[in-house]
């Protein structure tokens, strides 16, 4: 009917155009079909053990994944494997488990997950396993019987220990600290936050938490709420804020404060998130996991799994290159180490 | 006298008597089922690991909710309407099963309510649209929200999981040795019932009628309003039964289950020939629509595609579809024996 209205010769010539892109796509298309897999087939074939590993984060486009991912790239060049990345565009669960299935029909060596669900893709995993694919959970684990380990970021003893560390390095330890939180019931949050105060009782005795205030997560809130502390203690030292909204609204409060350079503020954060931050000095070090590091393990372990040095067992021991040698801890978990501390000299090498 | 007699169904015979295999072929929805036909052949050349039994197990399963939910869709975009919000009532239903299952009711029983939720939503749209007046984008949009609200409202950030394992293994299983998952029994009921109901009944005709003229339709003595309600209840219905497959399926009832499945609905009923402006369509052209965009995927999966690339080309084909039925239409006028036809009547059809 458009064409029937317009019918000039401009249409037409559109209509013909389209016509030819809509061949040249098709062909396109069939012709990377027809490419691809070879260079996987090969990497497969070439040593006896099936080293082609994939990566299937929550989603593909997001920064903290491709870093991760690309870590998983770096151990699998070290030793040899192929590595693919695969994801949907949406982190979701139904969207995963169409993946595990492809990656099951093409009888890849190891998937390397990241769960959007620790139940949902479960069934696809187990399909994967009975086909013989060794499956590893990064960054968000399944259930325990899906897969055969957990490549765990970090614990939330080390989480609490390197923060207070930090704060304890930026204040001299000793003074007036107070915490900045997620929400009034986040447990992972508040299981932390006990930890923090055990670790500052026992043995940091010259620092006091005057309070624990609770920006929800809410930028615009966590700001207030950073503004108002800073208010209620003249004498305060210094802001813990394990939660990433959190430390990157009181840092924006403190860079424009008076406040900037005489109170100190750590907690967990994103480089990219705090890279102007710590560039200009309002905030010294912070802390998180290493998601390079994150990856780079999970491909160690999914080649120990492959060639069988490892099952998944509590206390089986395999080496991951330039980390070192790693244990196998109960449920199959594998725990990465303390959370990587972010400062003036190394942000730059990060981008997530 | 006889020539005037004989005169006159020469030229109707010219106009519109065309040869009954060009009838039956040259119709947009041969024309999907033939590249959905071209599309499997050339995965199992080129695509390894394509040509298993099991590519066709795991399709069937993942494209089964959508091939559900076209079917009351297909009907309501042949009235001209249309109804964004069946991909929330499949979270509502499945929010509804997990809650209820927790509460200690057993699965058919849960199911059961599910299903009646989810027939109430759709009477809610029905009921905006067809007694309130309101049009059926504007309200299933607002109903999109409503009913997503309340899955996650209900159930929170949390999911429910401990389904029991005979349901789940019911969800995936298959029919004897034949690698065609069970699922599809239900599927294939469904089909027919809608299938003879569109294309054997009065009021079948009526959704058509609907679609070409509501005030034609009306005044024929088709009961408009009481046949567009009729059809949000039923997708209402069948998407809480997809909704109750899905969470199965997944062995997981979650409030943002099936986010934005609607539109993956949409573009297979309108990929499969169904005019959006209503009017014009048929079941087998929107069937072949949802398995060529599920076969598409599956393939350039298989050849390692990411996802982004993936949805260039369905998207793509998509935009083409619409294009092609333009230019199809162009296309048949320029034939030296539609040349007669000024109104175009004929050729818009086409």
């Amino acid at each position: 009917m458009l064409f029937h209205q317009f019918g000039t010769r401009t249409a037409r010539a559109g209509a013909i155009a389209a016509v030819f892109v809509s061949i040249a796509l098709v062909a396109t298309g069939c012709s990377s079909d027809s490419g691809t897999p070879a260079a996987s087939d090969g990497g497969s074939g070439s040593s006896d053990a099936n080293l082609s590993i994939t990566f299937l984060p929550k989603n593909l486009g997001n920064a903290y994944f491709e870093t991760s991912d690309k870590g998983g790239e770096k151990a699998i060049k070290e030793f040899g494997g192929s590595y693919a990345e695969v994801g949907p565009s949406e982190a979701t669960p139904d969207a995963q488990v169409s993946y595990i299935n492809t990656l099951t029909q093409q009888g890849v060596g190891a998937i390397v997950v990241s769960a959007n669900d620790p139940k949902a893709i479960g069934g696809a995993l187990n399909d994967a396993r009975d086909a013989g694919v060794k499956v590893v959970t990064y960054d968000s684990d399944t259930d325990v019987e899906y897969r055969d380990v957990f490549i765990n970021q970090a614990d939330s003893a080390g989480i609490a220990k390197v923060q207070v560390g930090l704060i304890a390095d930026q204040i001299g330890d000793a003074g007036e600290v107070a915490i900045l939180s997620a929400s009034a019931n986040a447990t992972n949050q508040n299981a932390w936050i006990e930890l923090m105060k055990k670790e500052i009782a026992d043995n940091h005795p010259d620092i006091t938490v005057v309070e624990t205030v609770y920006g929800d997560d809410d930028d615009q809130t966590s700001f207030d709420k950073t503004a108002a502390l800073l208010q209620t203690h003249p004498n305060l030292k210094g802001i813990i804020s394990p939660t990433t909204v959190g430390i990157a609204a009181a840092a924006r409060y403190l860079q424009t404060s008076e406040y900037k350079g005489k109170v100190a503020l750590t907690g967990l954060g994103t480089p990219n998130q705090m890279r102007d931050y710590v560039n200009d000095g309002t905030v010294t070090a912070f802390a998180l996991w290493n998601p390079a590091d994150l990856g780079y393990l999970a491909s160690y372990a999914a080649k120990a799994l492959i060639e069988g040095t490892i099952t998944g067992a509590e206390g089986d021991t395999f080496d991951a290159g330039d980390l070192g040698s790693y244990t196998v801890g109960a449920d199959g978990v594998v725990l990465l180490g303390d959370p990587y501390e972010f400062n003036k000299d190394n942000i730059a090498d990060f981008d997530f | 006298m006889s020539n005037t007699v004989t005169a006159a169904p020469t030229r109707v015979y010219r106009d519109y008597g065309q040869p009954y295999w060009r009838r039956a072929l040259v119709t947009r929805e041969s024309g999907i089922i033939a590249l959905f036909v071209i599309v499997v052949l050339a995965a199992i050349v080129w695509v390894p690991y394509f040509d298993q039994p099991i590519t066709m197990t795991f399709l069937l399963l993942d494209v089964a909710p959508i091939l559900l939910i076209a079917l009351p869709m297909t009907l309501i975009i042949i009235t001209g309407e249309i109804d964004l919000s069946v991909a929330s009532v499949v979270g509502l239903s499945s929010v509804l099963l997990g809650t209820l299952h927790q509460a200690g009711l057993p699965i058919p029983l849960a199911a059961l309510v599910a299903i009646l939720a989810g027939a109430l939503g759709g009477a809610l749209n029905g009921f905006l649209v067809t007694v309130v007046g309101l049009p059926s984008l504007a309200v299933t949009i607002g109903t999109l929200a409503l009913y997503r609200g309340l899955a996650v409202g209900l159930l929170g950030t949390t999911a429910v999981t401990d389904f029991d394992p005979f349901w789940t293994s019911l969800a995936k299983s298959k029919i004897g040795d034949t690698g065609v998952p069970s699922i599809m029994i239900p599927f294939v009921i469904l089909l027919i019932v809608f299938a003879v109901v569109l294309h054997f009944t009065s009021f079948g005709r009526g959704v058509y009628a609907i679609g070409q003229s509501s005030e034609a339709a009306s005044f024929s003595g088709v009961k408009v309003q009481r046949t567009k309600f009729i059809l949000f209840v039923l997708a209402g219905a069948v998407a809480a039964f997809a909704g109750i497959y899905y969470t199965l399926r997944y062995g997981s009832a979650r409030g943002d289950n099936a986010t934005g499945l609607e539109l993956q609905v949409i573009a297979a009923v309108l990929l499969g020939g169904v005019s959006i402006f209503g009017g014009r369509g048929a079941l087998h052209g929107v069937i072949a629509g949802v398995l060529l965009i599920g076969v598409l995927g599956s393939a350039l999966r298989l050849a390692n595609v990411t996802s982004d690339v993936i949805n260039i080309i369905t998207g793509t084909l998509l935009v083409l579809s619409v294009v092609s039925t333009s230019f199809l239409a162009w296309l048949h006028k320029k034939q030296p024996r539609n040349r007669g036809i000024k109104d175009g009547s004929h050729a818009a059809k086409a």
